[in-house]
């Protein structure tokens, strides 16, 4: 009995430990689940629809949800069900890329001009308030207009204006690092500048730049989508969830589900992540 | 405070010249030939020869921004290249229907967002709190042209009772306004609610309890009038992403405004009006963030200037 006891508990103990965390931290509990219902979905794509979301039926074209097609299917006959699954491995892969290039041009450039003396510091400030300047959308478009539309350049495009946020970021925190003692320490020390920016500052500044991915995670899907509903970015038949909103479009009143599904799909997701990012905020900030 | 005055606005003109570079490279690294684009499909050798040098195309770039710059802060931002008319008249023509748009639904923003935003701040971690919340969050979700397609649906297609596009009456303002104060109205909700709560745990607030002033007047006069800085910079800040949203807004709804004239001019490869909305549209951003920001100085001389 007594050795049971002992086997048990431990493990009970962790497992009530963790549920009275996420009782306390339950925006991270509810983003984190979220997040967790999409990304298995996007990547068992395949093994969870049973249909190609390419596969045309013009015999069954505009259906309402049914068995064999849970969310109807499009003005192609293709099911909305396996093209929504699938859409999210798209926004899923502009999150990473979008966010992914943003952070390896903005992070170093913020550190650097960070640490760097006050010409380099404002002339990268100068340039990433001029970016900043641009409502997003707008200067995507200009982007997308000289690059041409599709995905990757709407990607490129929105990770350009996503820049100037971590720029800045990891600017104030270098500031705000670099007077601290073991910083100051390290430096008298004679320790090597970049050793100091990749050791110091960002091993203490990826905390921060983590909550601020995870915010930007829901802008770049409802920016890509939006963009790819302009017919400026993911062109058909990309089951692309803006660009299927904006096919769904053309038969407002005749079909609704074409437009329904992957805007709930796009609300679900950003949700996810903004809960979390949230949550995740206020476990690193301290004054809360 | 002066010296931070003088600096934002000294540094107005520099982010603008910016902008209008960056502006400028962009269409200059716009595919095809603008020339040829201009005088049209079937123009021979010598007319787009002409063309080239009545745009300026043949001098070197440096002095085609002169040029440009010279012309923009003029009024002059060349000719649309579909309708053949200066791109200012038609900016002009459009723009009051983007302003209209814009201030009904900033309107709606702090009309909503406001009294939201305190009740949730007021029943702290109470349910109303919870309520606002929740919706808070879920309007920053949304993709606003997914919600202005599903009112589209319901109001306008299944009850007929709204305008389904354009803007014949006033009530095609109806949806669109509504569509693009979601946003504005859920960071305007979440931004009073952290206002309200600092202040309501000041000194002063405490005593005015003291003093038995009723609670609807500390929260209506002495605690908003002190949350209302942050809302006011809020507003002013996220008059960015308002005009982002117009773009999409007026898209979904065919609305006459500059945001649609955008996107039509992107799909024409109108390079002159892509050139003149983006930049009256980022220089209308980038006056309201002073604005904002020289309010913010004048309203709370604590502010740190640095």
């Amino acid at each position: 009995m007594a050795s049971i006891e002992t086997e048990i508990a431990p493990r009970r103990r962790a497992l009530s430990r963790a549920l009275r965390w996420m009782a306390v931290h339950r925006s991270i509990a509810l983003g984190g689940f979220l997040v967790g219902l999409i990304v298995p979905a996007a990547i068992l794509a395949p093994l969870i629809a049973s249909v190609d979301p390419y596969a045309q039926d013009l015999l069954a074209t505009m259906e309402p949800p049914s068995w064999a097609h849970p969310f109807g299917t499009d003005d192609n006959g293709r099911d909305i069900f396996a093209r929504v699954l699938y859409g999210a491995r798209i926004s899923l892969l502009e999150v990473v890329l979008s966010v992914g290039l943003a952070v390896i041009v903005g992070v170093p450039l913020g550190i650097l001009s960070g640490m760097s003396g006050r010409y380099v510091d404002q002339a990268v400030m100068w340039v990433m308030d001029i970016l900043f300047a641009f409502p997003g959308i707008v200067l995507a478009i200009l982007i997308v207009s000289v690059l041409g539309s599709s995905l990757i350049n709407l990607l490129i495009a929105i990770a350009i204006f996503s820049v100037p946020v971590y720029a800045r970021l990891s600017r104030n925190l270098t500031l705000g690092l670099k007077s601290m003692d073991y910083v100051e320490a390290a430096i008298s020390l004679g320790i090597s500048r970049r050793r100091i920016m990749t050791h110091y500052i960002l091993r203490n500044a990826i905390g921060p730049i983590i909550v601020q991915s995870t915010l930007t995670a829901g802008t770049v899907i409802l920016s890509a989508a939006s963009l790819s509903f302009l017919g400026l970015g993911a062109q058909p038949p990309l089951p692309e969830w803006g660009a299927m909103m904006s096919d769904g479009r053309n038969y407002l009143g005749l079909n609704i589900y074409m437009s329904l599904f992957p805007g709930l799909a796009i609300m679900i997701t950003v949700l996810g992540f903004n809960i979390l990012g949230d949550g995740l905020r206020d476990l690193l900030d301290p004054r809360k | 405070m002066k010296a931070y005055i003088a600096k934002k606005l000294l540094a107005l003109p520099l982010i603008l010249i910016g902008v209008s570079l960056l502006v400028f490279v962009a269409i200059r690294a716009l595919p095809g030939d603008p020339a040829r684009l201009m005088a049209g499909p079937e123009a021979t050798q010598e007319a787009v020869d002409n063309m080239t040098r009545r745009l300026g195309l043949d001098r070197s770039l440096p002095e085609q921004y002169a040029s440009f710059a010279y012309g923009a802060v003029r009024g002059d931002l060349g000719i649309s290249i579909k309708s053949k008319l200066p791109v200012v008249d038609e900016i002009a023509e459009r723009l009051p229907f983007t302003l209209g748009l814009a201030i009904t639904a900033y309107l709606l923003a702090i009309g909503i967002g406001v009294p939201a935003g305190m009740i949730a701040a007021i029943y702290r971690h109470g349910w109303p709190d919870q309520i606002v919340m929740i919706l808070a969050i879920a309007g920053a979700s949304i993709a606003n042209f997914w919600l202005a397609l599903m009112a589209m649906n319901t109001f306008s297609v299944q009850l007929g009772w709204l305008p389904l596009l354009g803007a014949s009456s006033w009530r095609s303002f109806i949806l669109p306004s509504i569509t693009l104060a979601v946003l504005p109205t859920a960071v305007i909700a979440r931004m009073t609610r952290s206002s309200m709560i600092e202040v309501m745990s000041q000194d002063y607030i405490r005593t005015a309890y003291a003093k038995g002033v009723a609670p609807q007047t500390i929260y209506w006069s002495h605690a908003l009038r002190n949350a209302l800085i942050p809302i006011i910079t809020i507003v002013g800040l996220n008059f960015g992403s308002l005009v982002g949203g117009a773009v999409v807004t007026e898209s979904v709804f065919n609305w006459p405004g500059i945001g649609r004239f955008l996107v039509d001019a992107v799909r024409y490869r109108d390079y002159p009006v892509i050139q003149g909305v983006t930049l009256v549209a980022v220089t209308g951003v980038v006056v309201m963030n002073l604005l904002a920001e020289l309010l913010i100085a004048v309203l709370n001389p604590k502010i740190r200037f640095d």
